[in-house]
């Protein structure tokens, strides 16, 4: 046994997941000998370091060049750190510290016996409305290891769309998604609806996950290796050396195409897309909406990530198996996304239907398969996801006696109690319907335009028609905020701490730099299109 | 560079808008006088474009022009530029404004019955914020000479147009109570929003065809007029038959819609009718003009073959708005759905005039942009002052108006008369030219659109008569006269009016250039027998 060689693995290059998972492990630890009162402030200030490093060491190494010239395959073949890949854990750092500011407010809920407290249950195994939970209100508890769990998930999403071979990819998901399943659970109102939430998620997505195992499996069989490189290699006709335990199976393309196809469908479960969507509303409704924003927007990036680099370094020989399905998918997610969310009544549902309609127009630049598809696609997640979060923390302020008021009929008039809020969640649905000046036009133009280069119009003419249906609802809660009469006992806005009001105000300015000036970001993306082989 | 006059003409009202959206609930008086104010400077800022001009022979097609690299991954470039058409249009929008405003004066106080739900609520800061935006917007999409550029504007004027409709009405529709007419404004300003907003993505689609045609056949793609007017004329850019219908398709339903032409004119009604009379007018003389303005910059400059092609239908079209419009304003029993009826009629010659493809009709549509801009304003002011004596809008409810106040009758009477095309009057020159340049190479088109000016004689004296002459309704015996600050707005109007019917050379002096440009983009010239210059008419 003595020929066990250590790994050789680089540090520097994989420091961002690196920090962010000792972070996480470091909350652990304070959860478990930290006394109760200063864990909150302990968790909030190490989460927030952690993710500001992890976002410094990301862009360390893409100035170093690891986006470009320098890229390279790392930790013996299992991640890449390449462009595309350090600009989506840019994003998802930042997504991440975003999302720590709010999950760490504590304005919006009246004080609970003296206490202020969170959004998040006090004592979540609890009974909902039991004996054990009103003594943890009344000890002025709270979940602080929620913390902890988003560093964990954030440091799985940072592996995801990195992940090089197919175990690292399955791995990211399930240390991304294991976590996610627990946070949707804490909600600290309404927790029947958020444990159901939970319980969907977790079996759906148990779902998928096995599909994506099963997957892994059948394409190990037909290629004897787990590594991208290696897969994309017997794909192409030229396999390396021959597995003699698997020679029976090797290079047998009903095992490819069963396999890669359950791959994608895995990842299309994570997107979102039609017809893997059914998750998406009930999870987006029933999870606390700090959390849902977070999910929303880190999610979307990861899953995409992941699945770009599927596509693009694995399996691009199978581009015309492929490429008709995913037209399918996509068509199907732009329209249905967009026709089913007209009928929703619920801000967190609509909001969980357009989100699948945006996964049919980033799909639309996944299909591309150019350079300027890739970069497209990793403008639009950037730009989407901080929609994504600026939405749903308004979603979190607007409340009335029975906690958020998400039911769309009591936002009427809110334009004339808010008309401040009410502007900047039209200024995100502008942006979510793609209006120019906002970085949803410019991201909306980019995938189309790399779409229609690819000779793809179609596309781009249903993504058109499927943008003006989404116009729509988008406008209906517009109108219904400021050209309805405000009810008398409608919803108020709280004031929340300076940690919301930072989160809005931030996802308000990156919306409209990015469709103003988006050179910079189009730039960033533009540099971060190849994917290292 | 030289100093950037059109950015600065655009910039105003923009500038204008923040400061007076900032200004704090209580001093609603100070905020009208700062958007007047700007608005001004904005006419002046307009006027100085309009005499940097350059009319003389061998003047650059676009001038004052002004480039700066926006977005170069999509290749979109900060690119404005003026061709007379542009020039004169800059000037209308510009020249209007402050009438508006003053128009509009108290239209968005809140009323005297209504507390105002918080302190933050500013409704008449945000109306003439909104009115300083949408003239910004729609300023620099007659100057940007980037197709991309003037796309974001065409379709970001829609965000502030809506909340104007919307938000903003004069409460005398014929739904009785507060929430039925809030559900009807509403109703109105949705429908607006969706049809430009269709017509507007379509024109996306077109506008990335477009790219992607140029980015196959030049060195890389670009979004620039003249780069692809230039590229065309040497020879490098041929779109093929088939693409270049598609996208003039494209840009032309967007077009259609603002303008709007039948059939797709149903939203224009239901706006110009819910919304408040210098809203409706903004929405007509202002906003729609882009859709006109851009047919001959954009579909006949860009596309000439698929625009000849496509001549036939859009001249039918043209025709059927006209008299469809006219025929539909004579049936109408709201005063500014007329109206509204009767600008499609008129958007209809215009557009005829656009598609005769000669300089006389040419010349006259552009004319007619401006005039009927003109015109419009006037009598839809006027009727909005009557209106909001009364507090109704239909034509039932008045009678014998002329009789306690006169002032009011005769402005009204003199707007109509602009409307119907009375010698004289401005709207004349470019009826009569249109219909002649129309004449001259479609004479079944000129002889029915003819018609439609026998129409609009009928709608306009039959509104006059029910609600001005014959015995005085009841409830109307104090109606009061003009105020000073109505006449103050309206009687520039009609000095204008009278004004461009009777001189109307420095305007022309402005545009035929323009259109002698746009008749060589599609390569057109007028059918012999050789007519009369422009300038020969009367």
């Amino acid at each position: 046994m003595n020929d066990l060689q250590a790994p050789d693995i680089e540090w520097v290059a994989l420091s961002p997941s690196l920090i962010v998972f000792g972070a996480a492990i470091l909350g652990v630890l304070i959860e478990a000998f930290l006394p109760r009162k200063q864990r909150y402030y302990a968790e909030v200030a190490v989460s927030t370091l952690a993710l500001a490093g992890a976002f410094a060491a990301v862009v360390g190494l893409a100035a170093s060049g690891h986006g470009t010239d320098e890229s390279q395959v790392a930790g013996m073949g299992a991640l890449a750190v390449d462009g595309p890949a350090l600009f989506l854990q840019g994003v998802l750092c930042l997504v991440g510290l975003v999302s720590v500011l709010l999950f760490a407010e504590r304005r919006l809920e009246p004080a609970l016996h003296g206490a202020s407290v969170d959004s998040f249950a006090a004592a979540p195994a609890a009974v909902p409305g039991g004996p054990a939970e009103r003594e943890a209100e009344k000890a002025g508890w709270t979940t602080t290891e929620i913390f902890p769990l988003l560093l964990f998930a954030v440091g799985g999403m940072l592996l995801f769309p990195a992940a090089n071979d197919l175990l690292v990819l399955f791995i990211a998901l399930e240390v991304l998604s294991l976590p996610l399943y627990l946070l949707c659970a804490l909600a600290r109102r309404r927790r029947l609806l958020s444990q159901e939430a939970a319980v969907k998620y977790f079996l759906l997505g148990a779902f998928a996950s096995a599909f994506l195992l099963f997957g892994v499996a059948l394409l190990y069989g037909y290629a004897g290796t787990v590594s991208y490189a290696g897969i994309a290699d017997v794909v192409s006709g030229e396999p390396g050396a021959i597995e003699p335990g698997l020679a029976g199976t090797m290079g047998n393309d009903a095992l490819l195409l069963i396999g890669g196809a359950m791959l994608i469908m895995g990842l299309l479960f994570k997107v979102g897309a039609v017809p893997f969507h059914m998750w998406t509303p009930d999870v987006y409704q029933g999870a606390p909406t700090p959390v849902t924003g977070f999910m929303a927007a880190a999610t979307k990036v990861a899953a995409f990530g992941a699945l770009l680099r599927l596509l693009y370094v694995v399996l691009p020989g199978l581009r015309w198996d492929w490429e008709p399905v995913l037209w399918g998918v996509t068509i199907a997610s732009m329209v249905g996304g967009a026709v089913i969310a007209i009928t929703q009544t619920d801000v967190k549902r609509l909001l969980a239907y357009s989100s699948i309609a945006h996964a049919g127009f980033i799909l639309a630049g996944v299909v591309s398969v150019t350079e300027d598809g890739v970069s497209s696609v990793l403008f639009y997640l950037g730009a989407y996801s901080f929609v994504t979060l600026g939405a749903f923390a308004v979603v979190t302020l607007v409340r009335d006696s029975g906690g958020e008021a998400t039911h769309l009929s009591k936002w009427a008039g809110l334009g004339r109690r808010s008309p401040l809020l009410a502007s900047v969640f039209a200024l995100f649905l502008l942006a979510f319907a793609g209006i120019p000046l906002t970085s949803g036009f410019a991201g909306k133009f980019a995938v189309f335009r790399a779409a229609a280069d690819a000779g793809a119009m179609g596309l781009v003419v249903v993504g058109v028609l499927a943008s003006a249906i989404a116009a729509f609802f988008y406008i209906r809660v517009i109108v219904l905020m400021f050209f309805s009469e405000p009810k008398a006992d409608g919803p108020s806005v709280v004031i929340p701490s300076p940690l919301t009001s930072t989160v809005v105000g931030l996802a308000a300015v990156v919306t409209i730099v990015l469709g103003v000036a988006p050179q910079f970001f189009l730039d960033l993306a533009g540099q971060a299109g190849v994917f290292v082989h | 560079m030289s100093f950037p006059l059109l950015t600065a003409t655009a910039l105003t009202p923009a500038v204008g808008a923040v400061v007076t959206a900032a200004v704090p609930a209580a001093r609603r008086t100070a905020a009208k006088w700062l958007a007047l104010l700007f608005s001004l400077a904005t006419v002046v800022l307009a006027a100085a474009v309009l005499l940097r001009f350059d009319t003389g022979e061998g003047a650059d097609r676009f001038q004052l022009t002004e480039s700066r690299s926006w977005i170069a991954d999509f290749g979109v470039r900060y690119e404005l530029g003026v061709d007379g058409i542009g020039v004169a249009m800059i000037a209308l929008t510009a020249l209007l404004i402050p009438f508006l405003i003053g128009a509009g004066w108290n239209d968005a106080d809140p009323k005297g019955d209504e507390a105002p739900a918080t302190r933050r609520w500013r409704p008449t800061q945000g109306f003439f914020a909104l009115i300083l935006m949408v003239e910004a917007m729609v300023i620099l999409s007659f100057a940007a000479t980037d197709i991309f550029l003037f796309y974001i504007f065409f379709e970001a004027m829609l965000i502030p147009m809506y909340f104007l409709i919307g938000g903003f009405g004069d409460r005398a529709g014929e739904q009785d109570s507060e929430e039925g007419q809030a559900r009807q404004r509403s109703y109105a300003a949705v429908k607006f929003l969706l049809y430009n907003l269709v017509g507007g993505l379509v024109m996306l689609a077109a506008v990335i065809g477009l790219y992607v045609a140029t980015a196959d056949q030049l060195p890389e793609g670009t979004f620039s007029l003249q780069a692809i007017l230039d590229a065309r004329a040497a020879g490098e850019l041929d779109f093929g038959t088939g693409t270049e219908r598609w996208l003039f398709l494209g840009f032309f339903v967007a077009f259609a819609i603002k303008a709007p032409l039948w059939p797709l004119h149903t939203w224009l009604p239901n706006a110009m009718g819910e919304s408040t009379a210098p809203v409706a007018v903004l929405i007509t003389a202002v906003v729609d003009k882009v859709g006109t303005f851009a047919m001959l910059r954009f579909c006949l400059g860009l596309f000439p073959e698929a625009s000849d092609w496509a001549t036939p239908v859009v001249i039918t079209l043209a025709l059927v708005s006209i008299i469809y419009g006219a025929l539909l304003a004579l049936g109408q029993r709201d005063m500014k759905r007329l109206i509204a009826y009767a600008s499609i009629s008129h958007f209809g010659f215009i557009v005829l005039g656009i598609f005769a493809m000669t300089s006389q009709g040419q010349g006259g549509a552009t004319l007619y942009m401006i005039n009927h801009g003109v015109a419009t304003a006037a009598l839809l002011l006027v009727a909005g002052f009557l209106i909001a004596r009364r507090g109704s809008r239909l034509i039932s409810d008045y009678g014998g108006v002329q009789k306690t106040a006169p002032v009011l009758a005769g402005t009204f009477l003199i707007g109509g008369l602009a409307t119907l095309s009375l010698p004289g009057l401005g709207p004349f020159v470019s009826e009569f030219l249109v219909l002649v340049g129309t004449f001259s190479r479609y004479k079944a088109a000129g002889i029915v659109a003819c018609a439609g000016i026998v129409l609009a004689a009928l709608y306009v004296l039959i509104l006059y008569q029910r609600t001005m002459t014959g015995p005085l309704k009841p409830g109307l015996e104090k109606l009061p006269d003009l105020k000073v600050r109505e006449l103050a707005v309206v009687a520039p109007l009609i000095a204008l009016l009278i004004f461009l019917g009777v001189y109307p050379k420095p305007l022309t002096d402005i545009v035929n250039p323009a259109v002698e440009h746009t008749l060589s983009d599609v390569q057109k010239t007028d059918p012999e027998p050789e007519t009369p210059a422009v300038e020969a008419a009367p």
